[in-house]
């Protein structure tokens, strides 16, 4: 299958600092996709130079023709000077019509919010309206940057679970930047392990298994993850359980 | 009708103000009064090259402005702090252009007129001048509302839905220049960014959107116009200070209604 979005050979420099040497991905519909690293392995950096707010010193990024990408950054800090309802914000910067923006904060998950400011949205429910103004182009690429950063455990659970559905709904490719390494490694087809380069990659077993992913996130990490792994099933099904109960 | 130079001078405040309150909520939101400031001071230096060599005020104030504007949008592209880069061109350019003013040969200046602003002498052509710069400010943040919008509320953001937001930034910048062109006879360049910024920060507190918020300091800055004009000419006062003062009162009027609001008075 062709890529959707590949980047090759990107080699990107911050003044004296080498943040990116040499990387390359691609990303082919329907997956996801989630890069792990260290703070300031340059995580960040990538996705935004794959979205083009970055330009590489060397490298090329390639898309398909009238490739959409849905972005949720890492934070989003809202100037207090400016009012902002969430419903005007999904309009940013194509004006959606009513019902579209309802089914995508419904998909979200914060039908309810329409009306508030995005000023008075709690964490969990400002990353899933930042979700839902990505969802509105119908992307092709769903790029996250650590969107649950803020959350709480279920919180972020609750919102990885969402992004499956998307994927299944949309059948749209899907980009993570993520920290919580035992989320991530269940929920994704591949893991790029990236340190200034890609380290390694591969499914989660084939990455968390490799020497030098252990190298980065310690040598313990290996039976930590199966542990991990094995409490957010555990955890997933109670919450389900729970949540469904009368 | 234009003959009346109260007339004039109410026409001119009026455009001013009201880009200037549209342009401002910009300025706010991106926390640019700084920028304005170093923009406004340069125009006077853009006076002083004006006086000098033969040219309309405009045309001095507009090149000036536009070549601070520029370079502070230069320098403020790489990520570093830029607050005392600001502070030493928006001072520096206010006192070279004072010294600049006085070693013109010839005539005396009156100084406090690009100062402070002198619309009560504006002629049909600053009228004219005046309202091409009002309306081509508002047809460019028209024409870019919801680009610049997004690129102030988030750059990445800008870039991921294919705009640029560097670009935005710079038609900000032009603007701005545009804008302290075409004020410094109304209100002058010391008072320019009280005209950007008091109006929109008055609007804050009566806006659920971005566009209620522009749109109400817009009026807001209509009312401080003519409201000023007409408060200058009962009490005998200079103009453009007036006019920031009728600005100043709404604003506090506007914080005193909100606070009052929200402790459910």
């Amino acid at each position: 299958m062709t890529a959707l979005l590949s980047a090759s050979g990107i080699t990107l420099r911050h003044g004296q600092n080498m943040v990116l040497e040499n990387v390359s991905i691609a990303l082919t519909a329907g997956e996801i996709v989630t890069i792990v690293g260290p703070n300031g392995s340059g995580k960040s950096s990538l996705l935004r130079v794959l979205i083009g707010a970055l330009s590489p010193q060397a490298g090329t990024v390639t898309c398909k023709a009238g490739l959409q990408i849905g972005y949720v950054p890492q934070k989003l800090h809202i100037d207090p000077t400016m009012p902002m309802t969430v419903r005007r914000f999904l309009d940013l910067p194509k004006q959606v019509d009513m019902d579209v923006a309802m089914q995508a904060l419904r998909t979200a998950g914060v039908p309810e919010t329409a009306n508030r400011q995005m000023s008075q949205l709690s964490g969990g429910q400002f990353q899933r309206v930042l979700l839902a103004r990505a969802l509105l182009g119908k992307p092709d690429v769903l790029m996250l940057d650590e969107a649950t950063q803020g959350l709480d455990q279920p919180g972020s659970a609750r919102f990885y679970r969402q992004i499956e559905d998307v994927r299944r709904d949309l059948g749209c490719a899907i980009l993570m930047v993520s920290h919580e390494l035992h989320v991530v490694m269940s929920a994704s087809d591949r893991v790029i392990c990236l340190n200034g380069h890609v380290c390694c990659e591969g499914t989660p077993d084939v990455v968390s298994a490799a020497p030098a992913y252990r190298e980065l996130f310690g040598s313990g990490t290996g039976g930590a993850l199966a542990l991990y792994r094995h409490e957010h099933d555990h955890y997933h099904h109670h919450h389900h359980d729970h949540e469904d109960a009368p | 009708m234009l003959d009346d130079f109260m007339i004039r001078a109410g026409l001119a405040a009026l455009g001013v103000a009201m880009a200037a309150g549209v342009l401002g909520s910009f300025v706010v939101w991106r926390r640019m009064a700084y920028f304005g400031d170093a923009t406004a001071h340069a125009a006077v230096l853009g006076v002083a090259m004006a006086l000098m060599f033969g040219w309309s005020i405009f045309a001095g104030v507009g090149l000036v402005a536009l070549t601070m504007a520029v370079l502070i949008y230069g320098l403020t592209g790489r990520g570093q702090a830029v607050d005392t880069i600001l502070g030493v061109l928006s001072h520096g350019a206010l006192a070279t252009g004072l010294v600049a003013v006085t070693l013109i040969p010839g005539q005396r200046v009156d100084l406090d007129a690009y100062l402070f602003g002198d619309v009560l002498t504006v002629t049909r052509m600053d009228v004219a001048i005046i309202w091409g710069g009002a309306v081509l400010v508002m047809g460019v943040l028209w024409s870019h509302w919801a680009a610049l919008l997004t690129a102030t509320l988030n750059p990445d953001l800008a870039s991921a839905s294919g705009i640029n937001p560097r670009r935005e930034h710079l038609i900000l910048t032009l603007l701005l220049a545009t804008v302290v062109a075409v004020a410094i006879k109304v209100v002058g360049a010391l008072l320019i960014t009280a005209l950007l910024i008091i109006p929109a920060a008055a609007a804050r507190g009566f806006a659920r959107t971005p566009e209620q918020m522009a749109g109400l300091a817009a009026v807001l800055g209509g009312i401080s116009a003519v409201g000023g004009l007409r408060v200058a000419v009962v009490l005998d006062t200079p103009v453009g200070p007036t006019i920031v003062c009728v600005a100043a009162a709404l604003f506090a009027i506007g914080t005193v209604v909100t606070k009052l609001r929200s402790v459910g008075v």
